[in-house]
């Protein structure tokens, strides 16, 4: 776990790396400097299209081009992908099931001093609503890689949750294998289990290491696609573990913790306690006090495991 | 053009505005009066201009059309199905539960549709989109739209025009349907858009303006417009919403709905004459 790197840097190169493919095109909205497809722009540069500060018109215009047989990744940052451009990738992308990958950079709490105004944290909800829509949250930056590269490969929109803050590298690249839809189990454990995505991922490791000095097994599994989500995992995990936390840079409205309630819900009913933003909006601050502020640290994950388990009967 | 092309197109856009009458009557919901105003102009690209060939709807080098204007499926799916794209009788089936006839264009159900569209100004979006892929693989086609003239109140419209000049996009042409009218009346009463042809240049629009129910006027215009280099050009249609039917000629009440079966009888007996006129001329 040494350097830490954005999962917005490991697009931008994993959209080098793979950008070969002719079909493959990447629009920006004047911020590709931050969202990193300008790592695109420089090494294909034929096919890089700024559209300018004009979201709704690159989400439909990604549309145009991927109705013409293109492989059309749409970068801005996650309030204004799913907020602003909401209703083009509605309409002109989930609804024709076009083949447009959204790259959401800036998503969550962790883009720190900008502000509420710029920190997404309802993306998750209103992208897993939409019919068609497949919705990724990676980890870090090896799973973020490998994400695009999957993108890539599936046809239909898919949107891809990053985030700005350099984050630590959890998975080991030799080993690693992503699959749509399958979560991870990172750390086996008996008492309860942490489910979480994105950078709360390594937050919940934390947080067992925290545990397992109080002598609390907990298990730890990735989702890193929000939808179609992994059902088989989440169950098993309730079987074997019978308490759930669950932990996103999300509000806990709609999103990765709502999405693993519905499932416990529908199919193996645990308790379950959710780490997120209490429904509020972010503030300006250094990403890591913002996650003290909120409540998305790993003592805090602790904390509500503990919680967890005293509603486990 | 000669005399007998013109006149096989005026009865072709004679059987598409019946048609147009028909559907809507027998989804008892619809939009009539933009639909009349926006067919001689969807009847001239079909007809005379766009490289399409209805066997292969899917062919990559096709010439596109959009219709970002969505709600006008009456007029769109009664060219495509005279154009051979589907069988002529499914057209009574519009809007049914159980038919491929959506409301809306729908590009995954419909054989002929390039685009989903039906949201005002995203479909003005996605032709730059389509603009752009073919001068990418530098393919021939072209892709042609048609907005509202109500739907440039869209600000994403004006966000598609800034990028089309930008990409210097002159394989697009898009027709503005200028009837005038939209939902709530007159559009210069509801949000005025003028000077349109002002703000069309100013944007680095080629701009023309025809008569949207003259064809050799609409066909000249394209003419021109493929003839323009290093701009996308803009056709201000002059239309009439409701063209073609007494009762429904510059009524904004007739936007988004149906005839009863007196005026749909009152109606195609009018578009019948019509077309009568044309077959003896």
């Amino acid at each position: 776990m040494a350097d830490k790197i954005a999962t917005r840097e490991a697009y931008g190169n994993a959209l080098a790396e793979f950008g070969s493919d002719n079909r493959i095109v990447v629009f920006d909205a004047d911020l590709s400097k931050s969202t990193k497809t300008d790592n695109f722009r420089k090494k294909y540069p034929e096919r890089f299209f700024n559209m300018g500060i004009a979201e709704s018109n690159m989400m439909a215009s990604a549309a145009g081009m991927a109705a013409c047989g293109k492989i059309a990744f749409a970068s801005t940052f996650a309030v204004f992908a799913a907020g602003r451009a909401f209703e083009q990738i509605r309409n002109s992308i989930c609804y024709p099931n076009l083949n447009v990958k959204i790259g959401a950079s800036h998503a969550g709490l962790s883009v720190g001093e900008d502000g509420a105004s710029h920190q997404a944290i309802e993306d998750i909800a209103i992208m897993r609503a939409l019919p068609n829509m497949t919705v990724i949250s990676p980890a870090d930056a090896i799973e973020t890689k490998y994400a695009v590269k999957a993108a890539i490969e599936i046809d239909g929109p898919v949107y891809l949750r990053l985030g700005r803050l350099g984050v630590p590298v959890i998975y080991d690249e030799n080993v690693y294998k992503y699959e749509i839809g399958k979560g991870i189990a990172l750390a086996e454990g008996s008492d309860a289990t942490i489910i979480a995505t994105g950078l709360m991922v390594h937050g919940a490791l934390e947080a067992k290491s925290l545990l397992q000095q109080e002598g609390i097994s907990v298990r730890i599994v990735n989702i890193h696609t929000i939808k179609p989500i992994d059902i088989d995992i989440i169950v098993k995990a309730a079987k074997e573990t019978g308490a759930i936390v669950t932990a996103e840079e999300h509000n806990i409205i709609g999103g990765l913790g709502s999405a693993v309630a519905e499932v416990l819900g529908e199919h193996y009913p645990v308790p379950i306690l959710r780490i997120g933003v209490q429904d509020k909006f972010g503030k300006s601050g250094k990403p890591e006090k913002l996650m003290e502020m909120y409540g998305l640290t790993a003592a805090d994950i602790a904390e509500k495991v503990k919680c967890v388990l005293q509603m486990k009967k | 053009m000669n005399k007998h092309d013109i006149r096989e197109l005026k009865r072709y856009a004679a059987k598409v505005r019946i048609h147009i009458i028909n559907e809507v009557f027998s989804a008892a919901s619809g939009h009539p009066g933009g639909s009349l105003s926006c067919a001689d102009i969807l009847t001239a690209l079909y007809f005379a201009k766009m490289r399409v060939d209805p066997k292969r709807p899917l062919w990559e080098d096709r010439d596109r059309f959009v219709l970002s204007k969505g709600h006008c499926t009456p007029a769109l799916y009664a060219v495509l199905a005279e154009r051979g794209f589907f069988p002529k009788e499914d057209l009574l089936t519009f809007r049914n539960i159980d038919s491929y006839l959506e409301g809306h264009p729908n590009m995954r159900s419909v054989p002929g549709v390039d685009m989903s569209t039906g949201s005002l100004g995203q479909g003005i979006s996605a032709a730059v989109g389509m603009a752009m892929a073919g001068r990418l693989d530098k393919k021939g086609y072209r892709v042609y739209a048609i907005i509202g003239d109500g739907e440039i109140q869209e600000g994403q419209v004006w966000e598609a025009f800034m990028a089309a000049a930008h990409y210097k996009l002159d394989n697009l042409t898009v027709f503005l349907d200028y009837n005038g009218l939209q939902i709530d009346g007159r559009i210069t009463d509801v949000m005025s858009p003028e000077p349109v042809a002002d703000k069309f240049k100013a944007f680095g629009w080629n701009v023309l303006e025809a008569d949207g129910h003259d064809f050799e006027k609409i066909i000249k215009s394209i003419d021109q417009a493929i003839n323009t280099e290093g701009k996308p050009t803009i056709i201000i249609a002059a239309t009439i919403k409701g063209k073609g039917v007494s009762f429904m000629e510059n009524q904004a009440g007739w936007h988004g709905s149906a005839p009863n079966r007196e005026q749909k009888d009152q109606a195609i007996t009018e578009l019948s004459k019509a077309l009568e006129e044309l077959e003896v001329e």
